[in-house]
């Protein structure tokens, strides 16, 4: 079948060609339909891609017939197919959740705009994903970052224009410096091409201008990615965007930078510089942890819900990081699966906030007393993924961490501090979900507060759909695990 | 009904009376009833494994494959069995008493204490039946949060702070030293599962061994080897019948229960033993047994004093452990029975003493064994058992551990158990003496026994007391397996 | 005179420099924008010196055999220009739009203002 054969590509097109048609629909229903189904197809693209991918093994795609390295070409590995299904299913799930907090919460007019924009997000998270040109990367990057700040912009508050414009500063900053990296590479290597850059390197005599290249592009995408100290723009954008968007960046748009992140520094400068793996850890693991533990911390004293939330990613991002800054088959693996069970966990967590503000209206922990009376199916959702989110036993979060801590014995006696450092980021982490819990369970809703509702069923049902998804990974965790684990063998095997 | 549905009948079963408890809240008659028949039902349906375990082939059940380390998985073997055995059985007792303490005494709450009990009873089943330590520290953490409203449950502030210290503890040790623990074993023994020599033997030596066991001994907090034995005063603030079931036996005998599991199934004992790692062991153990006995003897308050023998004679299992010889195991088994109902009957005589009299202070039970005669009998009963007089139970697992010390020549242990046993005397027999020859106070309101469902309880303990002392073969059939094995 | 050779990289660190200065020195929202085109003026001139092949003339093939420059940075220059094209337009919207609702484009206001919100 011939477009079985396209599917690579259609990932991309096919949210890129239904964008501009989603917002030509008229009222408030027929775009969000539109892109539901969009992301339906594209969802149901990325698990055929990746039962591909596991059967047959690694899919090369050359755009337009053009053989590589003339013509772009598009590669999708294990790795790259966990990446898809977390974008699609993201997008899927938040817009199910988000039609009636996507029509109270978005300013823009007509709404099908803001549908448009999202389509968009969607090609270009997948273009970064799917293609093997670094040029490529940058474009498909900017779609993606255009249509976000777009997104956010939508939020129901001012705050939203001011922390996009501090993330459109930082982002534009963070792609200028990955293109001047991939300059400065194409200029030593004369392709494009990730793979071939990765064979060209070995090569190139004067490696000071690869370096350089390689501390500009992990630089930029650590910006991408809100890595700890990176990470300013992030929570605010976080806290303005409307909730729906918050669900669908907390779940996979910084995780796809740093999925490029890992894609080129482990990929194509690891096996072709000397000294590279010592300068990426030296340089990386130290952020790692100091980002578990003061992500933690600043998050014990938010007062807002959403932007507690984002100084914890700050803190899971440090995690992945940290899996990968090891360097090891069983670190990486373990950041992979961190990376996926990340994406679980915050995504149910913002769905259940999507509800919480959809009722009352507010994200403020002291607006939210008495949460755990009023929408006890929302909260149970939330406690559930809080508790992944910890890394309670019997749910994902603790199944990522296990291997992390693995994975960090391995290190023999360093790998006690690291061991120590997670398990403290753990109790930290304790501590900023109780006091949520706490206020939601334990705190009468004040005096004379209007009487607040449980969601209705047809935002409960994503939330706790993802939430049995944060158990279920809990339980069986061999897939997910199986898939992590080819990733990091795919990688550190030395192909891009 | 095949071994594996029994076993998950035993976990569901008191889930299934938490929610029939919760459900009958409001018809306090129908409430207990659904306890006390939820409890008979836990009791046959373990006690109906009994035959299998001894014939030698306890039945297992796969409930989750998570990853091919991690499961959550059951296997019955006789160490679990007995600690299932008297603990379901002690929770039908246990609840009859109850029934009395709490009418009595007209606590509130009354539907929440039920229900948490029922699920601390489930945690406590899968304790005892968990195949690997993955399981078992599930359920170790499940029981720790569902005592918490327990030990919490009278609400004012003082009581709320020693809860605090409760939980703190037991959540501080088994998320910051037993789970690292459990995670270095499953990363170089490759597997969790319990099996009997050990899955540790010849992957880990010296130094980092003996870091590990320290790990775990300190780890599971609710053995109580000092320094990490200050919960266990602390739950004392619960009522009376939490701190007899779950603080003389479920979850008390969880923890020392655990660190034999570990020491036979995780490390294997010729393991400890031929790296030379019963030595610091017996110290610890050792040292715990004598500082809280000499701490127990200053006490004032009835039930601190019996806490503190607690923490004492749990340390009892921990030293015939780290003897690691045949007899001086089959002695740590049968201490943990023996000292599960001798413990209860003197948790049940003090709670009984509080309900008819209001009194918790020893200066107060002078001439108290006239106006309760059948309590004060099976107090002293209890003690009796505490000191390891004859005929009581506590004579004959002393008496094992002793065995296996004297042929193993470890005179450390015979010294220690010499010694404790004269400090037990001292602080029990004072008070037995003030109970029944010393003249009551003349200004006292005379009182009579507690309600008949506590008198029943306590006796029957007292009872067995005696029972297992003359009968104790079948407990020694039971796990003549284990120390066989080694 | 070695560095000469290289004057074209030695403005495009100048170039990159003076933009970031603004980015992070100046208070007033649309001079950070300014500096945040320098710095893309900065890359561009970056990529289209790596492609100048010297005595090299514009790519047009003609069946002769003379040097030409690499067309390919100049073609992703293109792509890159246009990226940076549409991130200023949105950029200054936003600006527009945090006028519209803060009534200022200083930064310490428009974040004073956040502040009190």
């Amino acid at each position: 079948m011939i477009a079985a054969h396209h599917l690579p590509v259609l990932q991309v097109v096919l949210p890129l060609v239904a964008a501009p048609l989603a917002v030509l629909c008229p009222g408030t229903r027929a775009p969000w339909v539109a892109a539901v189904l969009v992301s339906l197809a594209a969802f149901a693209i990325a698990v055929t891609l990746a039962f591909k991918v596991a059967t047959t093994g690694a899919i090369a795609y050359e755009l337009g017939g053009w053989p590589v390295p003339y013509g772009i070409g598009l590669h999708i590995d294990n790795f790259s197919s966990l990446m898809l299904l977390l974008i699609t299913g993201a997008s899927l799930a938040a817009l199910l959740h988000g039609k009636p907090v996507i029509d109270k919460e978005v300013q823009s007019r007509p709404v099908s705009l803001f549908y448009g924009a999202w389509l968009l997000a969607v090609a270009g998270l997948a273009g970064m994903v799917v293609t093997g040109d670094a040029f490529n990367v940058f474009v498909f990057m900017e779609i993606s970052s255009l249509a976000t700040y777009v997104l956010i912009a939508a939020g129901p508050t001012r705050t939203a224009f001011s922390a996009v414009f501090k993330y459109i500063i930082m982002g534009s900053i963070g792609a200028m410096f990955y293109l001047i990296g991939v300059g400065l590479v194409y200029m030593m290597t004369g392709t494009l091409n990730m793979a071939d850059m990765a064979a060209r390197l070995h090569g190139v005599d004067d490696v000071v201008p690869v370096l350089a290249a390689a501390g500009f592009i992990t630089v930029g995408l650590l910006l991408k990615a809100a890595i700890f100290p990176l990470h300013a723009w992030m929570p605010n954008a976080y806290a303005a965007a409307p909730s729906t968007v918050a669900v669908f960046l907390a779940a996979c748009s910084t995780k796809v930078a740093l999925y490029v992140l890992i894609r080129f520094d482990l990929g194509i400068f690891q096996p072709s510089l000397e000294g590279h793996d010592i300068q990426f850890s030296a340089f990386l693991m130290p952020f790692a942890l100091v980002a578990m533990i003061t992500g933690s911390l600043i998050a014990i004293f938010e007062k807002d819900l959403k932007r507690l939330l984002a100084f914890s990613s700050v803190a899971q991002l440090g995690y992945i990081v940290l899996g990968a800054s090891l360097l090891t088959a069983a670190g990486m693996s373990a950041g992979i699966l961190h990376l996926f069970n990340h994406a679980l966990m915050k995504a149910a967590l913002f769905l259940a906030v999507g509800s919480l503000v959809y009722r009352y209206g507010s994200a403020k922990l002291a607006d939210l007393a008495g949460a755990g009376r009023a929408m006890p199916w929302t909260m149970a959702a939330f406690t559930v993924a809080a508790l992944s989110l910890v890394g309670v036993p019997l749910t994902a979060g603790f199944i990522s961490k296990w291997y992390l801590v693995l994975a960090a014995m391995e290190e023999g006696t360093f790998g006690w501090f690291l061991i120590a450092v997670i398990l403290a980021s753990s109790l930290l982490a304790v501590i900023y979900v109780w006091r949520v819990i706490e206020v939601a369970y334990f705190r009468p809703a004040p005096e004379g507060a209007p009487a607040v509702k449980e969601a209705p069923w047809y935002l409960l049902a994503p939330t706790w759909a993802l939430a049995g998804l944060n158990i279920y990974f809990g339980l069986a965790a061999n897939a997910p695990n199986g898939l992590a684990a080819r990733a990091a063998a795919d990688l550190l095997g030395g192909g891009a | 009904m095949t071994g594996q549905e029994t076993i998950l009948l035993a976990l569901a079963l008191p889930l299934l009376g938490t929610l029939g408890i919760a459900r009958a809240g409001r018809y306090p008659d129908l409430r207990e009833g659904v306890t006390l028949a939820t409890a008979i039902g836990l009791v046959i349906t373990v006690w109906s494994l009994i035959p299998a375990v001894m014939a030698g082939a306890g039945p297992a059940a796969t409930l989750f494959d998570i990853t091919p380390t991690l499961a959550v998985a059951f296997s019955v073997e006789p160490l679990g069995m007995l600690f299932a055995a008297f603990a379901s059985l002690l929770w039908v007792v246990n609840s009859v008493y109850a029934i009395g303490y709490m009418r009595g005494n007209k606590e509130k709450h009354q539907t929440r204490f039920y229900a948490c009990f029922a699920v601390a009873l489930s945690a406590a089943m899968g304790i005892a039946f968990a195949g690997n330590l993955f399981t078992l520290f599930l359920f170790y953490e499940v029981l720790t949060l569902s005592t918490y409203p327990l030990v919490a449950h009278k609400g004012d502030a003082a009581t709320v702070r020693s809860a605090r210290v409760y939980i703190g503890i037991l959540i501080g040790t088994s998320i910051g030293l037993l789970l690292p623990a459990i995670i270095w074993t499953g990363g170089i023994a490759g597997t969790l599962d319990f099996t009997p020599g050990g899955i540790l033997a010849g992957k880990i030596a010296g130094p980092a061994l003996a870091v590990l066991l320290a790990l775990y001994i300190f780890g599971i907090g609710k053995a109580a080897v000092m320094p990490v034995h200050r919960w266990l005063p602390a739950a004392m603030v619960a009522p009376t019948p939490v701190s007899a079931l779950l603080h003389a036996v479920a979850v008390v005998k969880a923890g020392v229960f655990t660190v034999a599991k570990v020491a036979v199934y995780i490390f294997g004992i010729d393991f400890l033993k031929e790296q030379g790692m019963g030595t610091w062991l017996m110290i610890a153990a050792a040292t715990t047994i004598l500082l809280a006995s000499l701490v127990a003897l200053r006490q004032t308050n009835l039930k601190r004093l019996l806490a503190y023998s607690t923490i004492s004679q749990l340390s009892y299992v921990v030293l015939a452990v780290s003897v690691l010889a045949p007899l001086s195991l089959l002695g740590a088994a049968f201490h943990l029975v023996g000292h599960a109902f001798a413990k209860i009957t003197l948790f049940f005589a003090a709670g009984s003493i509080y309900t008819a009299s209001k009194k918790t202070e020893l200066g107060q039970l002078d001439g108290i064994g006239r106006l309760m005669p059948w309590t004060m009998a099976a107090f002293t009963i209890g003690a009796l058992s505490m000191i390891g007089i004859p005929p009581t139970v506590g004579f004959v697992s002393k008496w094992f551990i002793m065995g296996g010390a004297m042929e193993t020549g470890q005179y450390l242990v015979v010294a220690t158990l010499a010694l404790s046993t004269l400090l037990n005397a001292g602080y029990f027999l004072p008070i037995v003496y003030r109970a029944f020859a010393k003249a009551p106070p003349v200004d006292a309101k005379p009182h009579g026994e507690a309600p008949l469902p506590i008198v029943v309880a306590l006796s029957f303990t007292a009872l067995m007391v005696i029972v297992l002392f003359f009968l104790n073969q079948p407990v020694l059939d039971l796990i003549g397996p284990v120390t066989g094995g080694l | 005179m070695a560095w000469l050779g290289i004057l074209n990289y030695w403005i495009f660190v100048l170039l990159l420099m003076t933009g970031m200065y603004a980015i992070v020195a100046k208070g007033n929202l649309i001079k950070k924008l300014i500096g945040l085109g320098i710095c893309q003026s900065a890359v561009f001139l970056l990529f289209i010196s790596m492609g100048k092949v010297v005595g090299g003339t514009a790519p047009i093939l003609d069946g002769s055999d003379r040097a030409y420059s690499s067309p390919l940075p100049q073609v992703l220059i293109l792509t890159a220009i246009v990226v940076g094209i549409s991130t200023m337009a949105l950029a200054l919207a936003v600006v527009v739009r945090i006028r519209e609702s803060f009534g200022s484009i200083e930064e310490a206001d428009v974040y004073g203002k956040e502040a009190e919100a």
